[in-house]
């Protein structure tokens, strides 16, 4: 169980949750939790999002993205205010998880609201003042779109991290990152080559990962070193 | 039931028996993808289905020799551990009374293994007697590569990761030995009617 104390508006459609936590075993960067609404009768919805806190964070963060037919996320994003409690079961997972052990180069592709295991990763990465290089490619549809949007921009201001963002749908005057769909030539141009075996960690809506994965493994990048989350509209 | 989630109401379907929704589960129309790793893409002619391990004598079939043994068309409700329930979910495949019935066996359990690497743990006796195929076609079409295709495991009355995506072939086994997810913290049995999700359900 949770305590909600803070929510941040991270985009339009999309929410962090800040929880204060009784009782927590703490996680890896990566993983997921199980979030169950119970109504008054006794009516129990259930689903997972992945955690945005790193490790070592006071605080536990999920960032959920409304969807419109959802049941569960329109609560969490609308509903949902200071001082309210959250069940919570987990952590969940043990595959879609980086830690300093695993090494690198770590390559990682977000597609929308599939950035939010990464700020996980890369507060982690920061945390631990990993050595490993990392680099995130980020798509987004456009900059309003784009969530941690001020902490992903400090971060590229930063030597220890490469943070690169793609929009699809239009981009600002005067920006200077990508400004097109994550292709074989994005790809080939932004990640390290197959020589290098990077661990590639993809995580977006299905269509945009089943792109991405099949297009590195096109590439020559080695099928085992590729873990991908697939998330659909699922609410 | 003490606790309640202030102002949650939620949003009941109307439409889905109860009776066949099994407890933490929703129903949804779509059919969501859900795999740890980029989609294998086999060649058919490079593709066969073996039986190895604790039997009397390895069988393994090409594509053709595979799609040539006696199929079903079965209608059953899937469950995935990420909540979605999908109902009347049309499959057509071998049975695997049929291929286990090819090799003599005393074994109790099975590791069934994927292209790309993926394996999973079952009971042989949850294989047998009408429980599960290696289903080759979706709604009478051509099982897509996303959702396992050529051919996958179904093992329907189990959560929908037990029923392995491009599956090619069954380990049978003396002892049991966790497959893929049920080493991630996953349920090593996975029955949606026990909510068997993760370690220690």
């Amino acid at each position: 169980m949770g305590t909600v104390v803070d929510l941040v508006d991270e985009t339009a459609l999309t929410k962090s949750i800040v929880l204060e936590l009784h009782e927590w075993q703490g996680h890896r960067a990566g993983q997921h939790v199980d979030v169950r609404l119970t109504a008054e009768d006794g009516y129990q919805a259930q689903r997972s999002y992945s955690i945005a806190s790193a490790p070592g964070d006071d605080n536990l963060v999920l960032t959920v993205e409304g969807l419109d037919d959802g049941e569960v996320s329109p609560y969490l994003v609308h509903e949902l205010r200071v001082g309210d409690s959250l069940e919570l079961r987990g952590p969940i997972g043990g595959y879609f998880v980086w830690e300093e052990s695993l090494g690198g180069p770590l390559f990682l592709v977000a597609g929308g609201s599939g950035v939010v295991p990464f700020r996980s990763m890369v507060r982690h990465h920061r945390a631990v003042e990993s050595t490993v290089p990392l680099r995130l490619l980020y798509s987004a549809r456009t900059l309003d779109e784009v969530i941690y949007r001020d902490e992903l921009a400090r971060l590229a201001a930063s030597e220890e991290v490469d943070i690169r963002l793609t929009l699809t749908r239009g981009a600002p005057a005067g920006w200077d990152g990508y400004r097109r769909r994550i292709d074989r030539e994005l790809l080939e141009e932004v990640s390290w080559s197959p020589q290098d075996r990077p661990l590639v960690y993809v995580c977006g809506p299905t269509g945009f990962v089943e792109i991405a994965a099949s297009t590195l493994v096109g590439l020559g990048h080695e099928p085992a070193r590729i873990r991908t989350e697939r998330f659909g509209p699922t609410g | 039931m003490s606790f309640v989630s202030r102002g949650f109401r939620g949003r009941r379907r109307e439409d889905a028996d109860p009776a066949r929704v099994p407890p933490g589960q929703y129903v949804t129309p779509d059919f969501p993808v859900l795999s740890a790793g980029p989609t294998p893409h086999t060649e058919l002619a490079d593709w066969s289905f073996t039986i190895r391990g604790a039997v009397d004598e390895e069988r393994s079939w090409t594509w053709d020799e595979f799609r040539a043994l006696p199929s079903e068309t079965v209608t059953r409700d899937i469950h995935c551990v990420t909540k979605w329930s999908k109902l009347d979910t049309v499959w057509t495949g071998v049975s695997l009374d049929t291929l286990l019935g090819f090799v003599e066996t005393d074994a109790g359990y099975v590791t069934a293994f994927s292209d790309g690497g993926y394996t999973t743990n079952l009971p042989v006796e949850d294989l047998r007697d009408g429980q599960a195929w290696v289903a080759y076609a979706y709604d009478e079409e051509e099982l897509e590569p996303e959702h396992g295709g050529p051919a996958r495991l179904l093992v329907p009355h189990l959560y929908f990761w037990k029923s392995a995506k491009w599956v090619r072939g069954l380990e049978l086994r003396d002892e049991d030995q966790p497959g893929f997810w049920e080493t991630y913290g996953y349920h090593n049995y996975g029955d949606p009617w026990r909510e068997q999700r993760y370690w220690g359900d």
